[in-house]
């Protein structure tokens, strides 16, 4: 019964016999370890390493000088690694391409916990991040962002304003 | 309920339903699990299944080969071949590697779609008339998903590479190339979605296609712009610490897993939905893209006309020579006056 072959009318030859081999066998391995080595290759150069995630710093002459208890960010941290550029475009929004650009409360940004600060990522951010090498720049190119802040916001560009 | 309602229904749900587990999941102390061991997992089967259908194909005898009435198999020297015959029925490993390298970068197959429709005819005494025409959305869809897929993919490269290489970054520069909105909107993520929606609304749509689609065609479909939409949420809206996220990453491929705190349920979501395609990738339909490689009408040089291929399923064959058979009916033969060989 099971060495013919059968079809709806009924069985009509014997069952063909395919030898029990790799048909093009070599050919399908060398694509498998070609793709396996593809996709292995940008994470072999770091397998079983640690590598730690970078380190905040926040020892500047500004946050020093701060009394520990009063040392918060103008938003709860959390929030501000998520969302600083969502607010950094905003305020920029506001002060260069709103309606009432020139008004003072725009430049004005409330915490939730009530104060009041100038909405300027040079002379707030900066003031107290005064390390941007240490506190901007390594995070950012640890996920590899390059944010267009830092064309018009430099370091230099606000010791020139101070100097004026 | 029916077929159709009853296949787009239950992919949907299915897909919906991983996202409530992962959101859920998410919120408990299981961030381990989701984090680290539902990824591990999701690698291990994909590695696992892939290795195992690519054996059992490797043991499918090979067919004949195939040569295709696309193009013009190399005959007398007089009948003209050009280039496109070449490619289409290739004599020559070269014009194989041609022919290969256009279904798989450029999707010659799909590109070569048509479409049977009636089309209304005043002048046709029915009223109506067959047309076969070159359809090439179907084409442009894949084509668009397919290279967004794979310009998306190659992007994620930043959370898993330490230093990131700079190819990478290129690729996200060119990406973002139009830096509108912040974080700057990757042109592959918006691709990528819009060819899914249109890939879905073809299933949906056309009557025909809609009929024998199952529900293994719409769950993939689901399931990726599940990953896609909850991607981009992610980037532009539930935004979360994306630090942390690249943490996690390199943990994974540095074989140190860390699950490191605070990242919203949206990237456990989104990692979910990601294992799962990698799971469910070896036994599905997407097999097709180590498939692609195996077809047997596309893969092999047509040279039927001069190197002898056996069939290897051929199986021996009684067969009754000329003589044998005029042995049993030489008596017969003889007396219906019909010519024979041997006398006697």
């Amino acid at each position: 019964m099971d060495d013919k072959y059968k079809n709806e009318f009924g069985a009509f030859a014997p069952r063909p016999q395919v030898e029990k081999k790799f048909y093009d066998g070599k050919y399908i391995l060398a694509g498998l370890i070609i793709f396996l080595a593809m996709v292995a290759l940008p994470f072999l150069p770091n397998v079983g390493k640690t590598i730690p995630p970078p380190e905040r710093q926040l020892d500047t002459p500004v946050i020093k000088k701060i009394a520990e208890k009063d040392r918060k960010c103008i938003m709860p941290t959390e929030w501000m690694r998520a969302n600083h550029m969502q607010m950094l475009v905003d305020w920029r929004d506001n002060v260069v391409r709103s309606d009432e650009k020139g008004a003072p409360e725009v430049r004005e940004f409330v915490s939730p916990d009530g104060r009041k600060f100038l909405a300027s990522l040079t002379n707030t951010c900066l003031d107290c991040h005064s390390n941007k090498e240490k506190f901007c720049d390594q995070c950012h190119n640890y996920v590899a962002v390059v944010p267009n802040c830092f064309g018009c916001h430099l370091q230099e560009g606000k010791k020139l304003a101070e100097a004026k | 309920m029916d077929f159709f309602k009853r296949h787009f229904l239950v992919a949907l749900a299915a897909v919906l339903g991983l996202v409530v587990v992962a959101y859920v999941g998410a919120q408990t102390k299981l961030q381990i699990l989701f984090g680290v061991v539902v990824p591990y997992l999701a690698a291990l089967i994909f590695v696992e299944g892939l290795v195992y259908r690519l054996i059992q194909w490797a043991r499918s005898p090979v067919p004949f080969r195939i040569p295709t009435t696309a193009g013009q198999n190399r005959t007398l020297p007089w009948i003209k071949r050009d280039l496109d015959d070449k490619l289409d029925n290739p004599d020559t490993f070269k014009y194989l590697l041609g022919r290969m390298a256009l279904e798989i970068l450029a999707f010659r197959s799909l590109f070569r779609n048509l479409r049977t429709e009636l089309r209304k005819d005043p002048d046709n005494p029915e009223g109506a008339r067959l047309i076969h025409w070159s359809y090439k959305w179907l084409w442009l869809g894949a084509i668009a998903f397919h290279y967004a897929f794979l310009v998306v993919v190659l992007r994620h490269l930043r959370f898993f590479t330490e230093p990131v290489p700079m190819p990478i970054q290129l690729l996200e520069h060119m990406d973002g190339f139009f830096q509108f909105f912040v974080p700057a909107v990757y042109l592959s993520g918006v691709i990528l979605v819009v060819a899914l929606f249109y890939l879905l609304a073809r299933r949906i749509t056309n009557p025909t296609l809609r009929y024998i689609s199952l529900a293994a065609d719409y769950f993939p479909l689901f399931l990726i712009l599940g990953i896609g939409i909850s991607g981009i949420l992610m980037r532009y809206v539930y935004k979360v610490d994306i630090v942390a996220v690249k943490q996690l990453a390199l943990g994974l491929v540095t074989l140190h897993p860390v699950v490191p705190a605070g990242i919203g349920p949206i990237f456990y979501v989104h990692l979910f939905l990601v294992c799962v395609l990698f799971a469910y990738f070896p036994f599905s339909k997407l097999m097709h893209a180590p498939g692609v490689f195996l077809s047997p009408s596309r893969n092999m040089v047509a040279n039927n006309r001069w190197v002898l291929h056996v069939n290897p399923w051929n199986y021996p064959v009684k067969f009754t020579p000329y003589l044998e058979y005029e042995d049993k009916f030489r008596e017969a033969m003889i007396e219906a006056d019909i010519p024979v060989e041997k006398e006697s």
